[in-house]
């Protein structure tokens, strides 16, 4: 192989606004949306269990839809508005959803839990979960090993039951 | 006074997973961090002909590509390498040590640069060639007939074999259990922070902080204080953090290369060549009268281990505890293979044994025309028949009993085939769980401040467990105080000691650890109160005096209260600092256990086999529950492990290759939030007042075990297919 071929392509300035904050990056085009939170912007609330877009962890929302952050490149981002796990608490006070997760003990030993809360919000806004079952398939994207599930879906449950 | 203990207390960490401010081991800054990328073995066998990383040096970012015959120094002698749960026997994997290869997927270089992409993309530069091993093996089934019996879990007792073959009704089969991979959902990940006086700082995800130091000084040759391990939180384990992982010793390597920090997270299906839940075939042997009273129980399990450590649990001793009879024989085999060694995965050995020992007793029942509780009833054994002991507690029958009316289990009908919804069919399965009640030494701890708060340190950690809850649960019951006055510190190698948090034996100790520095912190301030002018407290007995509500009161007689911030500021004392190591009375004379028993409802799909677990109940006996809320959600984790272990989980292996073919988490199936429905977990009273002070007897594994047995035999109710060959699929229902 040719040396040029195998040299590390050159850095693409981009901007992100990111829970509400304008930030600004130069990232190589390789470089997804989730390497930029967790190791250009310091945003390790979300969370890295796979790169694959097979397990949720990495789930944010962007421009208010829940995505993996792993399948997705910062570059295709620019000018998008991205929410992570750090934007939900308002000057202390916590988002529904994260007050719901530790009513009910949504979550063990955590690491799942920024890409459930994220997906959850998500799924509320799209406003498709009626019932259990509805909430139980439409959060089936975001695997959680300690096995939280029913307390993930009464957590969200609450959250929804809010006026 | 217990204001939290017992209370559905929430977790006191809760807080800081919701919004995102928990670290885990890869998420720690330092300046000037390197990264580095593992390259992993493609053969199970042989040895390293020639690795060319020429190319990946010349990559703009590159600063270094470690491999065995580039790297800093590392111990030569086993005992270096053994951490505190290696194998008894063989040799501890080295990575980078030398040429071998020992099982696919092992570490062989390490790519060192200045982001991870970049380390990543000069990774597959590097170039290697292998002089390959062709006679390998890491086919169980294949190597069953070259096992090896290491030692048993039980001495015989009667004449099993001879007992089996004469009994009135018998049944005897093979139970397989695949290989299983904990797949936590945290990667494996240490970051190593250097400095310039030449200590490091690792962060790694470990469940013993204190095991890693010790491993990471000896394998270093260094001195303890240059070393310090944390893990202040674990995103999952299960087993897999038990022992030191391959990453931590890369990440040391690297830093010490190149004095700098460097972090080093493995990849997902890197993952699947750290340890494993062992694939094992479990034959079960069954004699029984025809009243149901057992003649004979012997159980042998074959399990699978590598070339270079002899890793065995226990499989199959466990009807020991459960089931009387007058005969009995347990062994234990191994079949090494081209594999990694396998290690501890929730309720070693029981998760699987009892799993075949439970759809045996099954298959014995529709042998015998018994409901399935009846025969186990008939068979109960109040004593530990291995040493014919007494339990210090054992609550099983009510757990039968409470478990069956919560699930409506009088309402079964016998017959197979018998029940349906619809298009589907309709099963009722139940199972027996056990599991030991440990308790390990831990310290703790605690220094308690004038202003009456309180901050508790134990090495231990908390991979989701919720030691951080019921440490500060204990902590602020002991001491009087709201537990928002109390500070939990755990997981630094620099605290008191603890070991790994594994066997369900954390709560029980580091509750006690906590008691005991508690108690020590109780009789300074009496002894302070005392001292003080016409104190109310003089001269009564210690014994009487309690703290509480930030005061030093005799039981009972608020009017005595003497508050904690007049005495220590009489006592002249900003701070009184305790630390205590816990202490259990060895009393031999007892058997110590958790139980459980599982009813699980399944749905079968009668034309495409689709099987759904739509109900599963858990009655746990586990002596006192400190923490209600948490330790619900333990049992219905271990529920949720079950339902995998029964349905999806097997590590597929391609012989030809040796080698994983389903190295992921969409292809090595874990439960997702749509296969689990209603999950009744219910505590069944069980005080305990031998085992410890609080009664505390541990959850973490109690949960899973039984949970696989109890949906087969219920699939088994459904469809009338008895599918020995776990995980039960579809394409095995329908064959």
């Amino acid at each position: 192989m040719a040396d040029a071929a195998n040299q590390v392509p050159d850095r693409i300035p981009i901007n992100l606004i990111v829970n509400g904050n304008r930030r600004t990056l130069d990232v190589v085009p390789w470089t997804t949306l989730l390497d930029a939170l967790r190791d250009h912007l310091a945003l390790t609330g979300t969370k890295k269990g796979c790169d694959h877009g097979q397990c949720g962890a990495c789930t944010v929302l962007v421009d208010g839809r829940r995505i993996n952050s792993c399948l997705t490149l910062a570059v295709m981002k620019d000018g998008a508005e991205i929410t992570t796990i750090e934007g939900f608490a308002r000057d202390g006070a916590l988002h529904p959803l994260q007050q719901a997760f530790i009513d009910h003990d949504a979550f063990q030993c955590g690491y799942c839990t920024p890409g459930q809360i994220c997906s959850a919000a998500g799924l509320l806004a799209e406003g498709h979960a009626g019932d259990a079952d509805e909430i139980r398939e439409l959060m089936s994207g975001n695997l959680c090993r300690c096995g939280a599930y029913p307390n993930i879906v009464a957590a969200i449950q609450q959250a929804m039951s809010r006026p | 006074m217990n204001a939290y203990v017992g209370t559905p207390t929430s977790r006191v960490d809760g807080r800081a997973k919701v919004t995102g401010a928990a670290k885990y081991a890869g998420e720690f800054a330092a300046d000037g961090l390197l990264h580095g990328f593992v390259v992993a073995a493609t053969i199970p066998c042989g040895r390293i002909a020639r690795l060319d990383t020429s190319e990946a040096l010349k990559v703009k970012g590159v600063l270094d590509v470690l491999t065995h015959t580039h790297r800093p120094p590392l111990a030569g002698k086993d005992d270096a390498w053994k951490d505190e749960v290696a194998p008894a026997e063989g040799s501890p994997f080295r990575p980078l040590y030398d040429d071998s290869i020992k099982f696919n997927g092992q570490p062989i270089a390490l790519v060192v640069a200045e982001d991870w992409e970049t380390a990543k993309f000069a990774a597959t530069l590097v170039r290697v060639e292998y002089r390959e091993e062709q006679a390998f093996a890491t086919d169980l089934d294949a190597g069953r007939s070259k096992a090896t019996e290491v030692k048993q879990p039980h001495e015989p007792r009667g004449d099993a074999v001879g007992a089996l073959a004469k009994a009135a009704v018998r049944h005897d089969a093979d139970y397989l259990i695949p290989t299983e991979h904990h797949n936590p959902m945290e990667l494996f990940a240490s970051t190593v922070v250097w400095d310039s006086s030449g200590r490091l700082t690792v962060y790694d995800k470990t469940q013993g902080v204190q095991n890693v130091h010790k491993f990471l000084c000896s394998v270093f040759d260094k001195k303890p204080d240059d070393i310090r391990v944390l893990s202040p939180y674990v995103g999952g384990a299960f087993g897999s953090g038990l022992r030191p992982q391959y990453q931590v010793v890369l990440a040391m390597l690297a830093a010490l290369a190149l004095r700098r920090s460097v972090r080093v997270v493995l990849t997902r299906q890197q993952m699947y060549g750290l340890g494993h839940r062992p694939a094992t075939i479990e034959h079960v042997g069954l004699g029984a009268k025809s009243d149901g009273t057992l003649e004979a129980v012997t159980h042998e399990a074959t399990a699978v281990t590598s070339r270079y450590e002899d890793f065995a649990r226990n499989d199959s001793g466990w009807a020991e505890q459960l089931y009387k009879s007058p005969n009995s024989r347990y062994s234990h085999k191994l079949v090494r293979l081209d594999v990694s060694t396998p290690c501890d995965m929730r309720a070693p050995g029981a998760a699987s044994g009892v799993c075949a020992l439970e759809c045996a007793m099954d298959e014995l029942a529709v042998a015998l025309k018994l409901d399935p509780i009846e025969l186990r009833l008939k068979c109960y054994s109040d004593r530990d028949q291995s040493e014919d002991l007494p339990y210090t507690s054992k609550q099983l029958r009510e757990c039968y009993a409470r478990g069956a009316e919560a699930f409506g289990w009088s309402k079964r009908n016998p017959a197979s085939r018998s029940m349906r919804d619809g298009k589907e069919l309709v099963g009722w399965g139940m199972a027996t769980g056990v599991w030991e009640a440990l308790q390990m030494p831990v310290a703790a701890r605690i220094g308690l401040t004038a202003n009456g708060h309180a901050e508790v340190s134990c090495a231990a950690s908390d991979i989701g467990t919720g030691t951080y809850t019921i440490v500060a649960q204990v902590a602020a019951d002991a001491l009087g105080l709201p537990i928002e006055n109390i500070d939990v510190r755990l997981a630094d190698s620099t605290l008191p000691q603890a070991p790994v948090e594994g066997g369900s034996w954390m709560a029980a100790s580091s509750a006690h650890a906590v008691l005991g520095a508690a108690d020590d912190i109780r009789q300074e301030l009496i002894r302070l109160a005392s001292a003080m002018p016409s104190s109310p407290l003089a001269g009564v007995d210690v014994a009487d005096v309690i703290l509480v509500g930030g005061t030093i009161a005799k039981a009972g007689d608020m009017g005595s209260a003497v508050s904690i911030a007049d005495a220590m500021r009489h006592g002249k004392l900003e701070r009184i600092e305790k630390q205590k190591l816990n202490h259990f009375a060895e009393d031999k004379s007892y058997a110590r256990n958790t139980h459980s028993a599982v009813f699980a409802e399944v749905k079968v799909d009668e034309q495409l086999g689709v099987i759904r677990v739509t109900r599963v109940v858990s009655a746990v006996a586990a002596g006192r529950i400190l923490n209600t809320k948490t330790g619900r959600s333990q049992i219905m984790g271990g529920v949720v492990w079950g339902i995998g272990m029964a349905l999806h989980e097997e590590t597929v292996m391609d012989h030809r290759f040796g080698r994983i073919m389903n190295a992921n988490i969409a292809e090595y199936h874990i439960p997702v939030n749509a296969d689990v429905q209603d999950i009744d977990v219910i505590f069944v009273e069980e005080r305990d007042d031998r085992i410890n002070t609080l009664g505390v007897k541990g959850l973490g594994e109690i949960g899973i075990v039984g949970v696989p047995a109890a949906i087969a035999n219920a699939i088994y109710h459904a469809t009338g297919k008895r599918i020995r060959r776990f995980p039960v699929t579809l394409d095995k229902l329908l064959a």
